[in-house]
């Protein structure tokens, strides 16, 4: 099976984030790593081409920094990769983000694409269905489970409260992966070598530029949000933290 | 043809989503806003069955959007249902419950109509004659109010929990009821669903406890969930965690507290060491009191928490064990 893997690079998760002078984005002057349901994606992706051969395909868009999550997926098992190297696509709404890589893969043959189920930083969930959409293609949210069939896959959905579904459905398809669909792996030393001479094409901005549009939706401002509830800070040293915490368990939650 | 909203509800397994009250109480904020009229559409095989409880709410008018392939739940059937119908009817705003099932078919049904989905909103201002929505960006660290620049229909999605169910209000009368049937292809319907099923049962109901502590990524290693447990333990409480660490299987599945696992409102919700990401946040808001303890400042948990301890939770915990037990002895 040949497999594309929509990876995404995202602030580290306990980066702290400051406001830029647009007041619509963050500073990009933080650390970052690969998106979590991503990293599982790679990792199902990778299992499969292990139990099907094949070949897995990590693709990513963003500035020069961006090529980093491409690298590990790289060391990782990936055996190409495609970077949509421009800053002007972290801006990108999901409808432009999924247009600009349908068209940078408009001459590959995949039988799967793989996306994370949502970004830790816009959150939309909506890349990966919407690449569905434009290729014409069948997809499933949030799988937990990939099994090959006769005529295509078996995937297992997860709903809600613990509720679960199987699907069977026809390749091609896209499907965005949960996160602990799998154990991730680490890469490894010879990995990380042989990275270095796998392919990594390089897409322009200008080569994607016509397939893509205005934003459908934009980013008005971004802003702390405001706290709906009144927080009291406990401070001190530790045991005097547990003290006051207690004090208050007792006298005025009265759960102690 | 007036701008109008429409309220899409949730019917799964012949059921209406409590949900569905949510997006019917936003869709009144907004129309109370905007001075559009509201109606509402119900997607289904016999959707005219669940109408009739939609129709006693304050909408002006209720579609019964009905086709015999909506059964099962497919995201190609209703992609196709709804591509139908939004088309005739051109609503200026439609509104969506964000739930796992509309996460699945929304994006599809925009791109196939060239609109996009604002997703995931908590909240809506409406300034100047001009629509935002509000949404967490950043895992919960900033919101952002954003607009949409193309034409309608514009699709949003409302996070659960952003409004009051209990506060849809019902109208004078019943609002009539209009089915529209659909016509799905033959060859529309890719996907083949199975039963819908619940993995083994459920062997601890933490929506049950009056006292919870939970654990997130911060607790760092495996071993050290017996701190937690310790706490737990002396506090009288149930043991919980959020999804990293049930992912890590540091923690079995039905100890996971989110929009994936439990949803609970004890008395008290002690988070050790998360971060609350919405996916988490959305399990447990409901809690009475909530105490975080967290080493980032800026950790979102502490939004939403009464109490906030700024800290290492290992240098914490072990003195507040203590303390508990104290507490307890009658000291």
């Amino acid at each position: 099976m040949k497999i594309l893997v929509c990876m995404k690079q995202v602030h580290q998760k306990d980066a702290p984030l400051k406001l830029n002078e647009t007041g619509a984005w963050i500073r990009e002057d933080v650390s970052y790593e690969v998106n979590e349901p991503d990293a599982f994606a790679l990792e199902e992706a990778l299992r499969q081409k292990e139990k099907h051969g094949g070949e897995v395909v990590a693709i990513t868009s963003g500035p020069a920094r961006a090529q980093q999550v491409l690298r590990e997926a790289l060391a990782k098992g990936a055996d190409r990769a495609i970077h949509l190297e421009d800053n002007a696509f972290v801006g990108l709404d999901a409808f432009n983000t999924a247009k600009a890589f349908a068209a940078a893969i408009k001459d590959e043959k995949f039988d799967l694409i793989f996306t994370g189920l949502q970004s830790d930083d816009y959150g939309y969930a909506q890349t990966g269905v919407i690449l569905a959409e434009l290729l014409g293609w069948p997809h499933a949210t949030i799988i937990m489970q990939i099994e090959k069939t006769d005529g295509g896959i078996r995937v297992k959905r997860e709903l809600e409260a613990g509720y679960f579904q199987f699907v069977d459905m026809p390749l091609p398809a896209v499907l965005t992966i949960q996160s602990g669909i799998n154990k991730l792996r680490y890469a490894t030393l010879i990995g990380i070598k042989q990275a270095k001479n796998k392919p990594l094409r390089k897409v322009a901005l200008a080569e994607v530029q016509s397939a893509i549009g205005e934003n459908l939706q934009k980013i008005e401002r971004l802003y702390v949000p405001q706290k709906t509830k009144k927080t009291e800070h406990i401070e001190g040293p530790p045991g005097e933290i547990a003290k006051k915490l207690v004090d208050k368990l007792r006298n005025e939650l009265r759960v102690l | 043809m007036p701008d109008t909203i429409l309220v899409v509800v949730e019917q799964r397994e012949g059921k209406l989503n409590r949900v569905s009250w949510e997006t019917i109480t936003a869709g009144q904020a907004i129309a109370a806003a905007t001075g559009w009229p509201l109606e509402a559409a119900v997607v289904g095989a016999s959707a005219a069955s669940f109408a009739a409880e939609v129709a006693a709410k304050r909408v002006a008018k209720v579609y019964a959007v009905e086709s015999p392939k909506l059964e099962p739940y497919t995201p190609d059937a209703f992609a196709a249902a709804l591509k139908q119908f939004l088309t005739a009817k051109q609503p200026k705003l439609v509104i969506m419950p964000h739930t796992y099932q509309v996460r699945d078919f929304v994006p599809k049904l925009a791109t196939a109509m060239g609109r996009a989905v604002i997703s995931d909103c908590i909240g809506f201002k409406y300034e100047a004659g001009k629509l935002v929505f509000t949404r967490q960006m950043f895992q919960g660290k900033f919101a952002a109010d954003v607009s949409f620049s193309s034409d309608a229909p514009w699709f949003v999605t409302f996070q659960n929990g952003a409004f009051r169910g209990d506060k849809a209000e019902a109208g004078a009368a019943a609002a009539p009821v209009e089915t529209v049937a659909v016509n799905i292809a033959d060859g529309v319907i890719r996907n083949k669903p199975q039963e819908v099923f619940k993995e083994a049962k459920q062997a601890v109901d933490l929506t049950q406890a009056e006292i919870i502590v939970a654990v997130g990524r911060g607790i760092k290693e495996q071993k050290n969930i017996e701190i937690a447990k310790q706490l737990a333990d002396a506090l009288g409480g149930d043991l919980a965690a959020s999804r990293p660490i049930c992912d890590s299987g540091w923690l079995p599945m039905d100890r996971q507290i989110g929009s994936s696992g439990q949803t609970v409102a004890p008395k008290l919700y002690l988070a050790l060491g998360i971060s609350g990401a919405i996916q988490h946040i959305v399990g447990m808001k409901g809690s009475r009191t909530i105490i975080a303890v967290n080493k980032d400042s800026e950790a979102p948990i502490f939004e939403i928490a009464d109490f906030a301890v700024v800290g290492n939770l290992f240098d914490i915990v072990p003195p507040l064990i203590e303390e508990v037990k104290k507490a307890k002895a009658g000291g």
